[in-house]
């Protein structure tokens, strides 16, 4: 596999997740495993427990998303680096 | 796919726990011997955690109009195999319950089972039966990731089916109702991690890639 084989599949995988909005698909782009929260609740279900810890706002939760995308990608970015470097000797 | 914190009935929280339990346990032990004879797969181990770690973090748009996100569990399946994975999955699924109020404690078991546990098998099988059937390195990468990820909703789809059957159609009906909200979302954004994961398994296993030159 070469760098622009990879580079083709990467656009790709872009241009599929952008579809939707390039497209300017309608609906709320609202999370599916919030909807599956509220299916539930229509059938009229209590959860009998709640999280112990909550994000106060969705500004702190989305530091904690980004947090966990930055700690991933950084992690990943090393591994990769020190294949090309050890590749380059 | 995460199960909110509290939103399975106590005897499916504890069932999902019982049943995950296991897998987590046998991953461990699996990770424990890899780790003491290839001390070089820490670099594999944290390629393939942080993998799931970023691609579970994105909540992506898709053509439903609404978001989900990847798992990035296949990557961690084909490289270290489906028991590590089930360790690696359940930190960032422990991670996102505690941190985010993503998932929860009591759903833990559950989500472990389709995300940590579903997820990666189906990788892995499909992986390993898509190279013994001739399939090019790259395609069955791609197949096996793209189907972890949507197997994974699917047995989100049915946890919740069983859970809450509908009162007139079932446990089937309340299985299309949940995979409806689940599964068409899901197909490009499997896709798309099916293709991601092709192209960091060729960066990563590419060991001579500088000294090749052909395609």
């Amino acid at each position: 596999m070469t760098r622009t084989s990879n580079t083709l599949l990467l656009l790709l995988a872009v241009l599929i997740v952008a579809a939707p909005m390039l497209l300017k698909l309608p609906g709320e782009y609202g999370g599916a495993d919030g909807a599956a929260k509220d299916a539930i609740a229509e059938t009229g279900y209590e959860p009998w427990f709640e999280p112990l810890w909550e994000p106060p706002s969705g500004e702190i939760e989305s530091l904690f998303f980004a947090l966990q995308a930055a700690l991933g990608a950084g992690v990943l970015g090393f591994v990769l680096g020190y294949r090309r470097g050890q590749r380059h000797k | 796919m995460h199960i909110m914190e509290g939103f399975l009935p106590v005897a499916h929280a504890v069932g999902w726990t019982v049943a995950s339990a296991p897998f987590v346990v046998v991953g461990a032990r699996r990770l424990k011997t890899v780790l003491a004879e290839h001390p070089e797969a820490r670099l594999s181990l944290g390629a393939a955690g942080a993998f799931a770690f970023v691609l579970s973090a994105l909540k992506l748009p898709s053509v439903t109009g609404s978001c989900s996100h990847p798992t990035g569990t296949g990557l961690g399946a084909i490289t270290m195999g489906p028991a590590v994975m089930s360790v690696l999955g359940t930190i960032v699924l422990l991670f996102q319950a505690l941190l985010l109020a993503h998932g929860g404690l009591t759903t833990l078991g559950a989500n472990v089972f389709s995300m940590a546990i579903a997820g990666p098998w189906i990788a892995w099988g499909v992986w390993k039966l898509a190279g013994k059937m001739g399939a090019p390195a790259a395609l069955a990468v791609f197949l096996g990731a793209f189907l972890g990820d949507l197997g994974t909703y699917v047995v989100t789809s049915v946890q919740l089916a069983l859970a809450f059957p509908d009162a007139t159609s079932g446990i089937l009906g309340a299985f299309l109702k949940f995979g409806g909200i689940f599964a068409i979302t899901q197909l490009p954004l499997a896709v798309a991690e099916g293709l991601l994961t092709v192209v960091v398994v060729n960066l990563l296993a590419s060991r001579q890639a500088g000294t090749e030159s052909k395609a």
